[in-house]
């Protein structure tokens, strides 16, 4: 009887345990899932509410005005802006191509014996401290160019039409060009491992047939393996490009720390995340705090807008696929 | 690297991040001034009969290296423990009127009225200068001799080159390259920056006019380097650039510091003595609150950016004991520790003036 009993009852028991577990198991990853939207809300607003003196006083000027005097309590966010634009786009002319040749060399050509190494070798280098590499741009990579590099860009390039406005200035080793290099050696690991990872998952036979259809190795790279995993690759990218936008130990030491707009990339600039870090500590009224905090603000609205219009670019890309 | 077990370090860590930054919130609730700081390891008090006193302060960077060092030998003299964060003169500011710290540093002093508003007095510390420093071969520190009229043209950005006549016409002995001076400046707020801008603007109505003062202000030229350390580091790396730095910095880094021009006419190499002279010639009796900008000092042989360090106290403190605790080290510090602020480069205060600084606290704490 009671045998019986168990042996009818133990499957609904151990659905509604199921159920029951199944149900708390979704409200966590629900939680975990929120959680996310809520920190994100929750810094956007608290920082739009530190920067309300600023942008109560300077209104949409704050975006577009090239000053920021802390002594007449004038701040306006466009040279940071543009700072923080053209190093992260220097940094992802820089580290896209070579990480694809990174990625490309340890899936495809590099002997299997090495592929290990040097694979975690590129990892390693994404643990490295910023505030390291930003030690060994102004004392090893700073110099190097001021001395070797700039000079030579400044009296071969700077003289041509339009492109010397980018290329002639005093050969200082310090400004948006090497704060460019350095951040896209940074980025450089974070993006080769995404697209290593990615490479990897191109399934054999697609490879194969190509290479069988007399296929040279550049045309299965580029016609086989990237577009088969081309959104996983701009994914990996984007990783990059967040990180490049928001960093700030790195830029702040070769960047030259300078509140002035200059189309050369061999004159100082400033960045929003070098600014923020260089001058928090001692702001030292209502207005200039506020303004800073503004200032964060304005690096995630840019960041949401940069990141938005790649991820749009990318829906173009798959629509005009038929994917 | 996406395993599972990566997201949940990752998750773990947002936490215990976030955990983190909630504690200090929960012990601003709690009276700050009663809440002690946990002793630290291998300062432990050394008899159990002794009370020993435990004082905060915050503020300006300039003052860190001696503070520490005299805490420390006032530590082993009494067993009190001084916990001092060099956090920057604004943010010793903001600490002081928000009542946790017993006590704040500024290198730029507050005027009577904003002390009076909160209840704060305020005294001079210690004494240092700003130092004008070059990176020019075969210049060696103290050769280089500047002007505050020149030294503004260049921080101006009028005067660019380092062969312009009006250099090479104090200059006679040197010879100056054909190059451009490349300006380096302080990219954080600062009290260096307070002292060599008001000492600027002192001289050069344009400068006053254009940049004006500050701890922060809106640089025509050059470029920003973060703290002392990194206008040194910058000056060092780039030939030919001028900076501006403490002392102390330039002679740690063996960095070559230009002599400058004072109001009584005469060159005046930056040391302890022409800091000291700029001291004692300044009208410290008759500044309210020792409310002085030392720059640009009328006697024979002061340096004219010399600067100074100040204390900011609560006049009638929530807890006296504390702040009476904060007063004894300091009376010590002013009487004891000259030989500790020679041997970092600083300048005790003139006897006088450490008198003047005992009748304030007589008069004006009460404890």
């Amino acid at each position: 009887m009671n045998a019986i009993t168990t042996s009818i009852h133990a499957p609904k028991d151990r659905n509604a345990r199921d159920a029951r577990a199944d149900r708390s198991f979704r409200w966590v990853v629900t939680a975990a899932g929120v959680f996310v939207l809520i920190s994100l809300a929750a810094a956007a607003l608290s920082m739009l509410w530190g920067g309300r003196e600023a942008f109560q006083t300077f209104g949409w000027g704050f975006f577009t005005s090239t000053d920021w005097d802390p002594v007449q309590q004038k701040f306006g966010a466009f040279v940071p802006i543009v700072g923080t634009l053209v190093s992260a786009a220097i940094a992802m002319i820089i580290a896209v191509p070579v990480s694809f040749g990174i990625a490309l060399y340890l899936t495809e050509i590099a002997p299997s014996w090495l592929r290990m190494p040097v694979g975690a070798a590129v990892e390693l280098l994404a643990g490295i401290p910023s505030i390291i590499y930003g030690m060994w741009g102004l004392f090893v990579l700073a110099p190097f160019l001021a001395e070797h590099v700039y000079p030579w860009l400044d009296e071969n390039i700077g003289p041509l039409p339009l492109l010397g406005r980018f290329f002639s200035g005093p050969p200082l080793g310090l400004g948006m060009g090497t704060a460019g290099l350095v951040l896209g050696i940074m980025v450089i690991p974070f993006i080769s491992s995404v697209m290593r990872e990615v490479f990897l998952t191109v399934p054999t036979q697609l490879k194969e047939s190509a290479y069988a259809l007399g296929s040279t190795t550049f045309e299965v790279a580029w016609d086989v393996v990237l577009p088969y995993t081309r959104s996983a690759v701009i994914g990996g990218i984007f990783l990059g490009l967040g990180r490049a936008l928001g960093e700030t130990m790195a830029v702040t030491f070769v960047l030259g720390n300078a509140h002035r707009l200059s189309a050369s990339l061999l004159e100082p600039g400033n960045s929003i995340a070098a600014t923020i870090a260089n001058e928090f500590t001692e702001a030292d009224s209502q207005l200039y705090l506020s303004s800073l905090i503004a200032l964060g603000f304005v690096l995630f609205i840019v960041t949401f807008v940069v990141l938005a219009a790649a991820r749009l670019m990318l829906m173009q890309l798959n629509r005009r696929e038929g994917n | 690297m996406n395993s599972p077990r990566t997201r949940l370090a990752i998750v773990s860590l947002a936490m215990t991040l976030a955990v983190v930054a909630c504690k200090p919130s929960s012990n601003d609730t709690a009276a700050p001034v009663a809440d002690s700081a946990p002793p630290l390891p291998g300062a432990a008090a050394p008899a159990g009969d002794r009370v020993t006193a435990d004082i905060t302060g915050a503020g300006a960077t300039f003052i860190y290296p001696l503070l520490s060092r005299w805490s420390a030998d006032y530590n082993k003299s009494t067993g009190a423990k001084i916990n001092y964060q060099s956090i920057g003169s604004g943010g010793g500011i903001a600490q002081i009127k928000a009542g946790t710290v017993d006590f704040g540093s500024s290198d730029k002093p507050l005027p009577p009225e904003e002390l009076a508003a909160v209840g704060l007095g305020q005294f001079p510390s210690a004494i240092g200068g700003v130092v004008p420093v070059v990176n020019l071969a075969g210049v060696k520190p103290g050769e280089m001799k500047f002007t505050g009229p020149l030294l503004a043209d260049i921080f101006l950005g009028k005067v660019t080159m380092w062969n312009d006549p009006v250099i090479a016409s104090i200059n006679p002995g040197l010879t100056l390259p054909s190059t451009k001076i490349n300006v380096v400046h302080r990219s954080d707020g600062s009290g260096t920056t307070f002292n060599w801008v008001n000492y600027l603007s002192k001289v050069s109505p344009e400068f006053k006019s254009k940049v004006g003062e500050g701890t922060s202000v809106n640089w025509p030229t050059g470029i920003g380097g973060k703290g002392n350390e990194g206008v040194a580091a910058y000056t060092k790396q780039i030939n030919g650039s001028l900076g501006y730095v403490e002392l102390s910095y330039a002679l740690q880094n063996k960095m070559s510091h230009g002599a400058v021009r004072n109001k009584a006419g005469k060159f005046i190499v930056p040391n302890a003595k022409s800091f000291q002279a700029a001291a004692a010639s300044a009208d410290w009796r008759n500044a309210t609150d020792f409310h002085l900008i030392m720059t640009d000092a009328p006697g024979e042989n002061a340096y004219p950016i010399a600067a100074t360090n100040f204390i900011l106290m609560y006049k009638q403190p929530k807890d006296p004991k504390r702040s009476k605790d904060a007063i004894d080290f300091f009376r010590w510090a002013l009487n004891n520790g000259q030989q500790q602020a020679a041997a970092l480069d600083y300048v005790a205060l003139p006897p006088e003036l450490v008198q003047q600084v005992e009748a304030y606290w007589a008069s004006e704490l009460k404890l």
